[in-house]
């Protein structure tokens, strides 16, 4: 069996910070990491490549410095690594990278792609479904646990609001993983070692089997009209009181409000 | 694309066990408003088996016509015959303005219809308006809800967007009001759709309550700490006759459900009382609450963050001050 997990770098928003006096955002110092929902996505093809003997391979589409976490990747244990970097893939939306991915993975072997239900810097959970658009391919996202019958058969759990579907589907599929799913696990010390040494493969957008209109700023049919920071709404009153004073404040102003 | 052949504001009627969503209705309402400011329709698509006794609930709300596609095959949500018969409906009919729930199928159904009409869709927005040029302005967070960013789709159509529940007015329902009800008559290729099978659809009990329905949240973070922690947020939210929530970091340690939990990942939520308990305010879950009416935090920490979205802000032990307060309005009862 061929996997191949979609992974994007991210900004720990997490560890983002706002400055309270201008609103703005302080993007010095963060972190970037590789989005948990495809940490999870990837634990789960680690999994299979231990059960069944999969070979997995990692693509992410970004800046020539994701290339840390395709590092991440390979001293997790995948098998093959892919930088997919092109300034005529810059400036895309959700659409268009897609559309990339899909070029990239239509030069590829694969029975399953997996990849994170969303990433925490755009949470819009598109790209994968609308990769397995563009390949054709029966998708089924939100995936909290997977089985594998060994021949060609996946057995899915999904989360839904109300609890949760089982789905089953054949390969050649792609599905969209929960970080919540899963505990992805560390890299081996020999993982890091080795991941220094071994290749990532650098690709192009001559690589992949895409027409260019389809593809970056061009191809993406969303465009950022403006952006600004959220309106803060000025803060209340705060207390340092004993309980006992807490509570009866607490009771006073539910009064006020008429919700008791 | 010539876009001046595309008009009306469409909405997808998303009904679960036919019981039509909440979220379309406030999309409804939406829907009313940019429909009126453009001169055009409120248009419903209404999918699943026997559903069509239901297209009269989206013109008291607000739709003008509805289409309705009754078929077996369309009895529970699955991606692939959704989006066929939606997609020949989008084909045929050129809508200019397409929205959905950001709901579980919402999210899985729109970028797999964007994909396969070659548009644009822009995820979770909260704020929806019509521009000069009479485009849609679609207004989402961005950088984990750091930013808010407004979207454009300027040459293609429809202009599609997902809608966070809990974010958007419906209208008053009006039994009275007249819509037009049409049978859509759509095809299905069968060979795509059998690629999938839906085995069972398993409801938990425990995930009933709707926490973005609840007027009043008794919510918990870090701070609670663990299961024991949170029956005293139930105690109290028993009493007030509230729900429990949560922040993201007690479902991320498995205290709680993913159902209840409040935020940028989670729900939105604006209820008449929004009680943080050892919430210290990450971005992410203001995001899903700061709109609420009124907001109580009680937080060890006073530099906490979540003081500054706080009415009333305590600082001090939830531990001692939550089982206190439910003593005491349970004292005030009798």
């Amino acid at each position: 069996m061929k996997i191949v997990v979609c992974i994007k770098q991210v900004p720990d928003t997490t560890e983002v910070k706002i400055n309270p006096q201008t609103g703005t955002l302080i993007r010095e110092g963060v972190p970037s990491i590789m989005n948990p929902d495809d940490k999870g996505g990837l634990e789960f093809a680690l999994q299979l490549k231990e059960q069944y003997g999969a070979h997995v391979t990692v693509i992410t589409m970004g800046l020539p410095q994701a290339d840390a976490i395709l590092r991440e990747a390979l001293a997790m244990g995948v098998d093959r690594a892919i930088l997919l970097t092109d300034r005529k893939l810059g400036g895309a939306d959700t659409l268009a990278t897609s559309s990339a991915l899909a070029g990239a993975l239509r030069t590829m072997d694969f029975d399953l792609i997996i990849t994170g239900r969303q990433a925490i810097d755009g949470d819009t959970a598109q790209v994968g479904p609308q990769i397995a658009e563009h390949l054709d391919l029966p998708q089924v996202s939100y995936l909290e646990h997977l089985e594998y019958d060994g021949n060609k058969t996946f057995t899915i759990r999904k989360q839904t609001e109300e609890g949760y579907q089982m789905l089953q589907m054949d390969a050649p599929c792609l599905v969209t993983v929960l970080a919540s799913a899963v505990k992805p696990r560390y890299m081996s010390v020999s993982g890091i070692v080795d991941a220094y040494n071994r290749e990532v493969e650098v690709w192009n957008a001559d690589k992949i089997d895409v027409p260019e209109e389809r593809i970056g700023k061009a191809g993406s049919p969303t465009s950022v009209f403006k952006s600004f920071p959220k309106s803060l709404k000025p803060a209340g009153e705060t207390f340092e009181v004993s309980p006992e004073e807490a509570v009866d404040l607490i009771i006073g102003k539910l009064k006020e409000k008429h919700i008791i | 694309m010539d876009i001046s052949q595309y008009k009306d504001v469409y909405v997808f009627a998303e009904q679960r066990d036919g019981v039509i969503q909440n979220v379309v209705f406030e999309l409804l309402g939406k829907a009313r408003d940019l429909a009126d400011t453009l001169g055009e329709k409120v248009v419903a698509i209404l999918l699943g088996s026997g559903v069509k006794d239901k297209a009269q609930q989206l013109i008291a709300s607000g739709a003008d016509k509805v289409f309705v596609v009754d078929n077996d095959l369309l009895k529970d949500y699955l991606t692939e015959p959704y989006a066929q018969a939606i997609t020949q409906i989008i084909q045929d009919q050129k809508p200019s303005i397409f929205l959905l729930g950001a709901t579980t199928i919402g999210r899985d159904l729109g970028p797999r219809l964007s994909a396969r009409n070659v548009t644009g869709l822009t995820a979770d927005c909260t704020k929806l308006e019509i521009g000069e040029n009479r485009e849609l302005q679609m207004t989402r967070p961005a950088f984990g809800g750091n930013l808010m960013a407004t979207i454009l789709c300027k040459e293609h159509r429809p202009q599609m967007s997902t809608v966070r529940p809990g974010v958007m007015q419906r209208i008053p329902v009006d039994n009275n009001r007249k819509g037009e009800v049409v049978d859509f008559a759509a095809s299905f290729d069968m060979a795509k759709i059998n690629r999938v099978k839906l085995l069972k659809t398993v409801k938990e009990e425990k995930s009933v309550a709707d926490i973005s329905e609840a007027k009043i949240l008794v919510s918990g973070g870090r701070g609670v700490g663990n299961k024991e922690g949170f029956q005293k947020l139930e105690a109290l939210a028993k009493e007030l006759g509230g729900e429990v929530s949560s922040s993201r970091a007690m479902v991320d340690a498995g205290v709680m459900e993913q159902s209840r939990q409040v935020g940028q990942t989670g729900k939105t939520v604006r209820p008449n009382l929004y009680m943080a308990c050892g919430i210290s305010g990450a971005i992410q879950h203001l995001a899903g609450m700061e709109e609420s009416e009124f907001i109580i935090a009680i937080n060890k920490d006073k530099f906490a963050p979540i003081f500054n979205v706080a009415d009333i802000g305590i600082v001090g032990d939830l531990h001692k001050i939550v089982p206190m307060l439910t003593e005491k309005l349970k004292a005030m009862q009798k």
